[in-house]
């Protein structure tokens, strides 16, 4: 008699990864990649609308006048002239930065894996937005902390909360927050409760997080300040250029005080050396033309401000009246909550049936809300074929709700 | 002698698409390594038919799970084609796909299956027949076990243990299918009986224990999330009792080449089937593999095995 082991060695790994599985949700997700069903799910930046000629001109002056650079390592803290640029581009955000802050990292999403091996230990409390992005959560999860989970409104983190929280004694290690067109929730926090926030923590000696991917993606309206402008000693800021020029490139970044990046340069050399020195100078290259700012951007702004419009007119137009969604001024996503008797996730199958994909709201959740939640990207999908994913969606909820109105009797 | 081209139908539209990648690379690489010409053809990547005709193959392997795949339609495609292939003929596939055709034709055959009920979306809708599920309640008792009528991988499956979750766990299974199928949960020891023709020598049992307690999505495709025994850690009896009830379904519901039954065997011993599939996974985590393996034949041998099979039938 014999055990059969698939992995005779599972037992052997470490207790983080006890959360990573295969899951239903994935294998669906697989199904929803194909062609001929309408992604709402992925937030892909709609990199078709670069100008291919001047990327093509750049990544040739790369390869033609830096190869010995560029085929080489670099150093940890990435390089200088690639940070000048960095700074500049977060002078577009009126937020000051001296590249000696700066760590480069291999998109944001490393640099939240960095900061959270810099200042997770196992059991550690931290603040999160509820609901909150989903690649932080498996960043973070990684370091096996506790969450202390902070809701949004339309004005984005109830800081009341935050602060209620504290006055209870609840320590966070840092609070970690996506301030403007926040993935998922599509909603950006105020002024007032920036201002708070950025107080709030700074009393408590409680560092803040500012992950800032769609800053410049801003459809109307006038700019908040940044966090970290507002306390740049206190909050650390993770940028990334994915949404500004190429998710491919995986280039973004760090910004914090001198103490933070020491750590986080030693972290981020222990974890892969050095970021693509050919990446980061295509990145660099393409900063120091001025085609991303002003013509490219705007252009790429009014494509997603169109798309934003198309979705916010099909929901209304489709969706039940009992159902709700954001209404983002700027970003990728729209957050939208069905009557609560319908569940999202078990609802992906037959609208993936249907040729029609988004995300459950659950993922975004480190506790099994969000049931009867979904993000809806507008990101990639062309105008006509976010109406029509709409269209069937709206379709699909309103023959749930029937079935359900018939199963409940 | 030159080599036998092999086309391992995988991937597909259905949600086991992923699952069915799997299983055609192992294949395929199986294939191979015996000198097969094998090769992955993906059934929803470009027109089909034109596809399959250019590739002038000798025999199709199917590695496809979930509808069309394991629902008789891509094979009634292939009978036209006049191609072999692996594993069971159209009808057959349609019957043991459509839990509730299959329950019918075991039960009328005496097969032992947990008692059950079906409900179908159309009538719930369109009969207002909600109000049937406390019936079945009180018919079957709790806890049930819903899973959608046609799929696989335990794909909107749900286990109930209280009446107020019922109609969430049925508009689960039927986000997967047109039907639901809600049966008794049967406590006890849940294994695998594979099937491979010849039947003579048949494969050892696979005793499942899913360390979550649910043989769920994530218990069958994570590597470590489940122990398996195999042989099961059964009486002979008990053993054979599951052959005879495995043998029984498989020759009622017309199944070919090849076959995996999941049984229940309560706390008296007792086998209970409670599901048949026409098209077992060839993952790494897959049972039918591993029964095989304990039987000391290795996936290249199997996959040879059903190619031949196949091949024969040309």
């Amino acid at each position: 008699m014999a055990e059969f082991t698939v992995d005779p060695y599972a037992h052997l790994y470490a207790r983080r990864t006890s959360g990573m599985s295969a899951s239903e949700v994935r294998a669906l997700f697989a199904v929803a990649a194909r062609p001929e069903v309408i992604s709402l799910a992925g937030g892909m930046p709609f990199v078709e609308a670069l100008p291919q000629d001047l990327v093509l001109e750049v990544v040739t002056q790369v390869l033609t006048e830096s190869s010995a650079i560029a085929l080489q390592y670099g150093g940890g803290q990435g390089r200088s002239e690639l940070r000048e640029r960095l700074a500049m581009l977060m002078a577009e955000e009126d937020t000051p930065a001296d590249p000696e802050d700066m760590v480069v990292t291999a998109g944001a999403q490393q640099a939240l894996d960095l900061i959270a091996r810099v200042l997770i230990d196992p059991g550690d409390q931290i603040a999160i937005e509820a609901p909150a992005y989903v690649g932080a959560l498996s960043a973070f999860g990684a370091y096996e902390p506790r969450y202390l989970q902070i809701d949004l409104d339309e004005h984005g983190m109830i800081v009341e909360q935050l602060e209620d929280a504290l006055l209870k004694g609840a320590r966070p290690k840092f609070v970690y927050t996506v301030p403007s067109f926040h993935n998922p929730a599509g909603v950006t926090m105020s002024r007032e409760r920036r201002e708070r926030l950025v107080t709030l923590c700074r009393e408590a000696s409680i560092r803040i997080v500012e992950d800032n991917p769609y800053g410049l993606l801003r459809f109307e309206g006038q700019p908040h300040p940044t966090l970290h402008s507002l306390d740049p000693q206190n909050v650390i800021y993770v940028g990334t250029i994915s949404k500004v020029f190429a998710a491919g490139l995986r280039v973004g970044w760090t910004v914090a005080a001198q103490g933070v990046t020491q750590r986080l340069i030693l972290a981020k050399e222990a974890a892969d050396l050095c970021g693509s020195s050919f990446n980061m100078l295509v990145v660099e290259r393409w900063l120091a033309g001025d085609h991303w700012r002003r013509p490219a951007l705007a252009a790429l702004v009014d494509t997603y401000r169109s798309r934003r419009d198309a979705m916010l007119a099909a929901l209304a137009e489709h969706f039940p009246d009992d159902a709700t969604w954001t209404r983002p001024t700027g970003g990728f996503f729209v957050w939208a909550t069905v009557p609560e008797h319908l569940d999202t996730q078990r609802m992906l199958a037959a609208a993936v049936e249907r040729r029609v994909a988004y995300v459950p709201g659950t993922g975004f959740y480190p506790d099994g809300r969000g049931r009867s939640s979904m993000r809806l990207a507008f990101c990639f999908p062309t105008e006509d074929r976010i109406v029509e994913g709409i269209r069937r969606l709206g379709e699909l909820i309103a023959d749930e709700d029937e079935l359900f109105r018939s199963l409940s009797g | 002698m030159s080599a036998e081209r092999i086309a391992v139908l995988a991937g597909g539209r259905s949600p086991e698409r992923e699952v069915s990648l799997r299983s055609g690379h192992r294949v395929m690489t199986a294939l191979a390594s015996l000198g097969y010409d094998a090769f992955v053809l993906d059934p929803a990547d470009g027109p089909f038919v034109e596809t399959f005709s250019a590739a002038r193959v000798s025999a199709c392997y199917v590695a496809l799970h979930g509808n069309e795949g394991e629902d008789g339609t891509l094979q009634r495609l292939l009978e036209l084609l006049d191609v072999p292939y692996t594993g069971t003929g159209p009808h057959a596939c349609q019957m043991a796909f459509d839990k509730i055709l299959a329950k019918e034709a075991l039960d009328a055959a005496g097969v032992a299956t947990p008692a059950w009920a079906a409900v179908e979306a159309s009538a719930i809708r369109d009969l207002s027949a909600g109000p049937i599920l406390h019936h079945v309640v009180e018919r079957l008792g709790l806890p049930l076990v819903v899973k959608p009528s046609r799929a696989g991988s335990a794909m909107g499956l749900s286990f109930v243990e209280r009446e107020q979750d019922l109609p969430g766990a049925v508009m689960g299974a039927l986000s997967f299918s047109t039907a639901a199928i809600l049966e008794r949960k049967i406590n006890g020891t849940e294994v695998a009986v594979s099937m491979v023709e010849p039947m003579e020598d048949p494969l050892p049992l696979v005793e499942i224990v899913p360390k979550s307690g649910v043989f769920d999505y994530a218990a069958r495709y994570t590597a470590g999330a489940t122990e398996y025994f195999a042989p099961a850690r059964v009486s002979a009896d008990v053993a054979a009792a599951c052959r005879r009830e495995a043998s029984r379904a498989f020759e009622t519901l017309g199944l070919r080449d090849l076959g995996r039954t999941d049984v229940m065997i309560d706390i008296d011993g007792r086998p209970w089937l409670v599901d048949v599939n026409v098209s077992p996974g060839m993952t790494d985590t897959s049972l039918l593999p591993m029964a095989a393996q304990a039987a000391g034949i290795e996936l290249p041998e199997l996959c040879d095995r059903l190619v031949r099979l196949a091949l024969q039938r040309s």
